[in-house]
């Protein structure tokens, strides 16, 4: 072009105006952490289940399938960041839809000091997750261990009878991560009990 | 006019350093265009090599060669080697090229950022391979056995090599940036005059919508590597559940810049077909306008339908559903540029040399590799193919003829242009027929392995699955092989062979062929007049 002067001004202009868009893309990005806890939880995408829960509901005594088995199965584990042992003591039963049980998990704390920690459930295969209840769950709660202390940890438990047919076995996990008082930017001690109340009230019984 | 012949004698008196001088420091767009396609084609030996390795180790059933760690190190390596080092790289070397032959421009609108974004390469490149080396020295922590994805938790915690290879992204993010922001200034202010927009040459359009595609997307790659990095090192829990951040996260943001990646590298081939076929079929391009309008509208969907990498992790219905339905309607503007190639095809005078050769293969196997596309596109479908080897069949039968077989044609096509030589027909059609006919031994088994339930990314596999891989590993011999013709005919043609007219092929319009072959180290120092 032989418009030199005012085509090299025009060539600043874009250059700028193109770098402030990179930045911007680079600033998106990190948007994108808080944006995406926004976006779920305004949407509920991540949440499975659609169903909303009537807390009436939860009252309905249901018939007992008592001809019926489903396989359930316990899984445990912990998060690296606490010193925990943690383990199913049934790791396997079977249960009749409708009809409540009680099994134990047991936790130990190997270090000397105290710790708290909070246990954030999941239920395997995630289409059973709104059909397993939990009644009554130490994953309501955060836990508490003082050194070297053993302590069994009671759930409470209902497979709904309105489970599909084609579910016969399932899985419940329990992964147990650290609560402290945190440098990072997220508070756990608020964080943690959150998740664990929405996975609890997600896992009661389906509004039919 | 005197300021023509002026600056013709400047440019060849105190213009033209010799030597190292002469390709360290230089701005000039032709000079910098061979350093890309050069530093690619080095890159495409060397991931080319794991990719051997890889398809050795697969040959036979069992552990022979790779332990599972280093295997699933040269699957990452060979997959960011060919994307970052070999198909990017060589892109911008063409539109370095031709880009400014093509729009009557003396140069790029920033020569010095252009030095600057080709000499970043190495030293990425040089991060790059020291990732893949650091772990076999004591003390280099274990292999980055993650996949070119990097998911968390895994790529958190394997050993720093993972830092290398974070900041080798970096630095490819920086190369790549810096080059489609000259791009695109070169591209909106130095068109010659009378050349708008609407009647700039397809390749150019093509790399606009690139170059904005990169600049888009690779920025919050960045950023995701950067906090992954963070994560690593400084106690931050962006994508620790335990520290309340979520692993998933780092999936959004790497398809985010994943999935718009694969338009990256498709679109500059499509440009180049867009000169290759109107060429050997002796028609202009049918439908440019359409052509620019399905360009825009795959850039456009192809930005927000990224979780389609990501139906395995459990999102809501309506989620996968939305990207489901976004994903398959982008087979509607990418149908239609192949039809456009098709019509612009139909009734022409055509001839087969090796670029056309390339075209007709890309138009023919994109499609299939299209159509393997809608079948992972469909959720249901997908939940069974997901992380299969079909996964691998499909994306190598989009990249390979959709950006490499486009490249190549862009280099046969461009080749007498840059060189002043034709380059030997008859080398050039054995290199097509081995190298189409190798890659299609290669992957299209891979299909079936697929679909029988042969995982990817794991080193071993059931003997039931042994035939396939047996036809598939020959295969990629002679595919691999085959490139060692293609290094022949380059370098043969750089240093002789029958001398190329300016326009080297008969049917060939545009600017760039109204030059010298070789073209003056400087053109187009007074703009053309576009009519």
């Amino acid at each position: 072009m032989n418009k030199s002067g005012s085509g090299e001004n025009r060539n600043r202009r874009t250059t700028l105006l193109l770098s402030g868009l990179v930045v911007g893309m680079f600033g998106f990005g990190f948007a994108l952490v808080p944006l995406y806890d926004l976006f779920c939880e305004v949407t509920g995408t991540q949440s499975l289940s659609q169903r909303k829960i009537n807390p009436a509901d939860l009252q309905v005594v249901k018939q007992v399938e008592s001809d019926r088995l489903v396989t359930v199965k316990f899984d445990a584990t912990v998060n690296p960041n606490l010193p925990w042992d943690f383990q199913a003591a049934t790791r396997s039963m079977r249960v009749h839809p409708g009809k409540t049980y009680e099994v134990n998990f047991v936790a130990r704390n190997r270090s000397g000091d105290a710790a708290t920690g909070q246990a954030i459930p999941s239920v395997a295969p995630w289409q059973a997750t709104p059909y397993f209840s939990k009644l009554e769950c130490f994953c309501f709660n955060k836990q508490t261990l003082d050194g070297n202390q053993q302590t069994d940890m009671p759930l409470r438990f209902m497979v709904s009878p309105d489970l599909p047919a084609d579910i016969q076995s399932l899985t419940l996990s329990y992964s147990f991560m650290r609560l402290k008082a945190s440098k990072n930017k997220t508070d756990l001690s608020k964080l943690l009990p959150q998740i664990a109340r929405q996975s609890a009230t997600e896992n009661t019984l389906p509004n039919r | 006019m005197t300021t023509t012949t002026l600056n013709h004698d400047e440019a060849h008196h105190h213009d033209m350093p010799t030597g190292w001088r002469r390709w360290l420091f230089s701005t000039n767009h032709k000079d910098i265009g061979t350093l890309y396609l050069l530093f690619a084609l080095a890159m495409l030996f060397i991931g080319g090599a794991s990719a051997m390795l890889i398809r050795l180790e697969l040959f036979q059933p069992g552990i022979q060669l790779l332990d599972p760690d280093l295997y699933n190190n040269l699957v990452t390596n060979h997959a960011l080697i060919m994307i970052f080092g070999a198909v990017m790289p060589a892109a911008a070397g063409l539109a370095n090229w031709m880009i400014p032959m093509m729009i009557g421009a003396p140069d790029m609108a920033l020569p010095r950022m252009n030095n600057l974004s080709f000499w970043i390469l190495p030293a990425a490149a040089t991060m790059l391979i020291l990732s893949f080396v650091v772990p076999f020295f004591p003390g280099g922590g274990t292999q980055i056995n993650t996949g070119w994805t990097l998911y968390p938790p895994l790529s958190v915690q394997v050993g720093m090599s993972m830092d290398f290879l974070i900041f080798a992204i970096h630095l490819l993010g920086i190369s790549s940036v810096l080059a489609s922001i000259n791009i695109i200034v070169t591209l909106l202010n130095m068109r010659a005059p009378g050349m708008t927009l609407m009647n700039m040459p397809m390749f150019c359009w093509t790399w606009l919508v690139t170059a904005f595609l990169l600049i888009l997307v690779v920025p919050v790659l960045a950023g995701g590597v950067t906090m992954l990095l963070f994560d690593r090192h400084f106690g931050t829990s962006f994508f620790d559940a335990a520290g309340g951040g979520d692993p998933v996260l780092f999936q959004h943001l790497f398809w985010f810049f994943g999935h718009p990646e694969v338009y990256i590298l498709l679109l500059p081939s499509i440009g180049v077909l867009s000169h290759v076929i109107p060429a050997f079929s002796r028609k202009p391009l049918f439908g440019y306008k359409s052509m620019v309008g399905a360009m825009l509208t795959v850039a456009t969907i192809g930005m927000v339908v990224w979780a389609h990498h990501q139906y395995t992790i459990g999102m809501s219905l309506g989620a996968v559903t939305y990207f489901m339905i976004g994903t398959i309607l982008i087979s509607i503007p990418v149908g239609l540029m192949i039809f456009n190639f098709i019509a612009t095809m139909w009734r022409g005078a055509m001839t087969f040399e090796t670029p056309m050769l390339f075209a007709v293969a890309i138009v023919l196997m994109f499609t299939f590799g299209g159509l393997s596309g809608v079948m992972l596109a469909v959720v249901p479908a997908d939940m069974q193919y997901h992380d299969s080897m079909f996964v691998v069949a499909h994306f190598h039968y989009v990249l390979m003829p959709g950006a490499v077989f486009g490249l190549f044609a862009g280099v046969f096509y461009w080749l007498p242009k840059w060189t002043g030589h034709m380059y030997d027909e008859t080398l050039g059609k054995i290199f097509f027929w081995t190298n189409v006919i190798g890659f299609n031994i290669t992957f299209f088994p891979q299909h079936f392995l697929g679909l029988a339930g042969m995982p990817r990314r794991i080193v071993d596999y059931n003997m039931m699955f042994t035939e396939f891989n047996v036809i598939s590993s020959i295969g990629a011999i002679i595919f691999g092989l085959s490139h060692l013709l293609l290094l022949y005919i380059v370098i043969k043609t750089i240093r002789g062979g029958k001398k190329a007219e300016s326009r080297a092929w008969e049917g060939a319009k545009g600017l760039e062929w109204e030059l010298d072959s070789p073209p003056a180290f400087h053109t187009w120092t007074v703009a053309p007049q576009i009519k």
